[in-house]
């Protein structure tokens, strides 16, 4: 034991030793989380639109005027013919062209029926779909809004009741999965040059010749790290409630808690891939190739894990930030207990115990 | 010219030695380029809608078919009561609640006028604003079906006046979105392996001493620093190569442009996030500050280029700081190039702009390589 704390005093120092590392990391996660908690959001605000009015009479104009007031358009450009629809997308700005067919108020009047068309730059596939979503939302709403006065038996309508966030803040669908990635890839990156370093240096002899054992040169490879991680996990918490407003509608106690555990795996992820590695350049490679993309892809924290393809559905249950931005979501924002949670406690406690296992079992305790 | 040849030599023969950096910078990029860039979708197809039917009535059920029918919604409960349903929203069971609470068929004939509850989870608040509309538009439709049969209203004529919204996607109809996603899944990757091996290339000299040696000889600053971007730009150029021969071969994305002109910005923007990587490497002290700064400045080239989240609906601010994101302008250029087939005019500002920074970072990373310690 005395042994052990001897080497966990040595970690210490080594880390807090290097003021520059110091600073990179505290200020790393804080910075991020305060400008993707801002940036990242898949709300259109100010998309670009070009309209082609071809009939120019009220209901056009009023149907336009609703359109560029709702906050998500502004008008590029009015066209006069269909021919300058395909310049202005090539120029690459407008995103969608607005059309309004000749006669408009009048086919409305005299046959009930008019058409819009919408022509969206599909090059991008999801802001398409999100722009034309929106739009024919506005000319259903004020096509509802008219036909609300005309008296018609056997009306139905719908009441919705937005649950949980009810002014729909994008920062509630987006923090908890940015704080998620934030604190995994921080914290398995800390730790995964940690032994990889000692092995390029040359210093892992030493370590290897004290009566250290593997368990014990791991934990205390692991314990300062935590420390720091944990102090980043909480500023980050108190980031998303204090900057951005997210609440904490359940127990603050749980919510430690969790994320602690959260920390800790992530952490033993970075001492499995330093274990592996054989030099720090390769445990880096790991852990910033092997992990990134896929957190921010497959994690559920911009795109939605449900329309994803089954195999990927999969897969996506081997990242870790999946269950923790549930945890998160069902503490912060639902305001749940641990029985909504316990699930993914269980799953996140698994792949801590299997991760330290496992680089117990390759810690090598021979060089090459 | 012999001394680049040399030191070109050298960067290779240790790519080369160390068997697990190859598969690294080769076989992970693709493979995950492979694979993530199926999840790249926001396309709504499974809404799991749990319907709460108190009412039991001949319209309610009429409803509930239409929403069998519908391909964006997937009725996975039928639960008793209202707080039934809403601990399905509350362990993520389904995202949308219906009720036809009871007497809904009583006062649709009585009153004329009926009530449907929904419930959202409303915590991805796109998701639930486009939910709700797709909600609104099925009910409508039923409705509108109801109020003609009851009328006896001949069903070829229009009973109220009704707006069409007809939408037409150029570039791509099918609204696949694997075809915008590959170029920039593409050029996040050769990114990623630019700037990391150019961040830890030269540190990494530094942590274990061998700069000293090379410092003591005497190669010219400017030809050490061409030795050790030039093996990074050759493989991250193969690497675009050979990502595009994949993206082709197996998602089958459009080449509508000039693949020569996409090369020449390629090389242009290697310059910028190679020069970049060694800015970082003369920089730092050890590996690990290196990939600390290079990751935080790849996640926030990455995150604002616009490829996941549109550049339109950040913040007026995160906008103009985006102009000076190198990967922006590279995946606008690559995207136009590739699937509009833009030619040098449509993206002549892009490379002028990518340019002067490639210019810039070069300079500086010169400027900073100190042969003294």
């Amino acid at each position: 034991m005395k042994r052990f704390l001897a080497f966990l005093v040595k970690e210490f120092r080594h880390i807090l030793r290097d003021k520059r590392t110091m600073v990179i990391l505290f200020g790393i996660p804080i910075s991020q989380v305060l400008l993707f908690g801002f940036v990242i959001t898949n709300e259109i605000r100010n998309a670009r639109v070009a309209i082609w009015d071809q009939s120019k009479d009220e209901v056009t104009r009023e149907i336009s005027a609703k359109i560029l007031s709702s906050g998500y358009f502004i008008l590029d450009r009015n066209l006069s013919s269909a021919s300058m629809i395909d310049d202005i997308f090539q120029e690459g700005n407008v995103k969608q062209v607005i059309i309004f067919e000749p006669d408009f108020s009048k086919k409305l009047e005299k046959e009930n029926h008019a058409s819009i068309q919408l022509v969206a730059d599909a090059s991008d596939v999801n802001t398409a779909n999100l722009i034309v979503n929106y739009t024919s939302g506005i000319i259903m709403d004020y096509m509802n809004k008219r036909n609300q006065n005309l008296n018609f038996p056997m009306q139905i309508v719908c009441e919705t009741r937005m649950l949980y966030n009810q002014s729909m803040k994008g920062v509630f669908m987006f923090l908890p999965g940015i704080m998620a990635m934030i604190l995994m890839l921080i914290s398995a990156m800390m730790t995964s040059i940690s032994i990889a370093r000692e092995k390029e240096l040359g210093t892992m002899e030493f370590l290897l010749v004290s009566p250290l054992r593997p368990v014990q040169i791991i934990l205390g490879k692991l314990a300062p790290y935590l420390l720091f991680s944990f102090i980043n996990a909480i500023v980050i918490l108190c980031l998303g409630f204090f900057v951005f407003g997210m609440p904490i509608r359940g127990n603050l106690a749980l919510l430690i808690a969790e994320s602690f555990l959260f920390i800790a795996m992530a952490l033993s992820l970075g001492i499995l891939i330093s274990t592996v590695a054989n030099s720090q350049q390769t445990a880096m490679l790991m852990s910033m190739f092997a992990l990134m993309l896929p957190t921010m892809l497959l994690s559920g924290f911009i795109f939605p894990i449900e329309n994803m393809p089954i195999i990927l559905q999969w897969l996506s249950m081997l990242m870790p930030p999946r269950w923790f931005v549930v945890i998160l979501k069902n503490i912060m924002i639902k305001g749940t207990g641990f029985l909504f949670v316990w699930k993914e406690t269980l799953i996140l406690f698994c792949m801590m115990i299997f991760y330290i296992a496992l680089s117990v079992k390759k810690f090598k305790v021979r060089l090459s | 010219m012999r001394t680049i040849f040399y030191i070109l030599q050298k960067e290779f023969l240790q790519i080369r030695r160390n068997k697990m950096m190859l598969p690294f910078i080769l076989v992970v990029p693709i493979v995950q380029l492979i694979i993530l860039v199926h999840a790249a979708t926001l396309e709504m197809k499974n809404i799991r809608l749990a319907v709460v039917n108190m009412d039991q009535g001949s319209n309610s059920r009429r409803i509930i078919s239409k929403f069998e029918g519908s391909p964006f919604f997937n009725i996975v409960a039928n639960p008793k009561s209202v707080s039934d349903a809403e601990d399905f929203i509350k362990s993520d069971k389904a995202d949308v609640v219906i009720v036809f609470q009871h007497g809904f068929e009583n006062d649709l004939v009585r009153n004329d006028k009926s009530k449907i509850q929904v419930l959202i989870n409303s915590i991805n608040g796109t998701v639930a604003g486009i939910s709700n509309a797709y909600i609104n538009s099925i009910v409508m439709q039923v409705n509108k079906e109801i109020i003609t049969e009851f009328l006896g209203f001949p069903s070829n004529q229009k009973l109220m006046p009704t707006i069409e919204v007809v939408s037409n996607f150029w570039y791509n109809p099918q609204l696949n979105y694997k075809n915008y996603m590959v170029p920039g899944i593409l050029v996040l990757l050769v990114t990623i392996v630019g700037l990391f091996l150019s961040g830890l290339n030269l540190v990494r000299e530094k942590e274990i001493g061998t700069i000293e040696q090379i410092n003591v000889t005497p190669i010219r600053k400017y030809q050490f620093i061409t030795g050790k971007l030039l093996p990074f730009w050759i493989i991250a150029l193969f690497e675009l190569g050979f990502g595009l021969v994949v993206g082709k071969l197996l998602f089958n994305i459009p080449i509508v442009g000039n693949l020569f002109l996409l090369y020449c910005v390629a090389s242009v923007y290697l310059f910028v996030i190679l020069g970049f990587g060694l800015f970082i490497s003369t920089i730092t002290n050890t590996q690990q500050q290196s990939m600390f700064i290079s990751w935080f400045f790849l996640m926030i080239f990455i995150l604002m280029s616009g490829l996941f989240t549109s550049i339109e609906s950040m913040p007026d601010w995160a906008q103009w700081l985006n102009k000076l994101n190198p990967v922006a302008y590279f995946i606008r250029a690559t995207r136009m190039i590739l699937l509009k087939g833009s030619g040098l005019a449509d993206i002549k500002k892009e490379l002028i702009i990518l340019s002067m920074y490639g210019f810039c970072s070069l300079s500086m990373a010169i400027w900073r390589y100190k042969k003294t310690t």
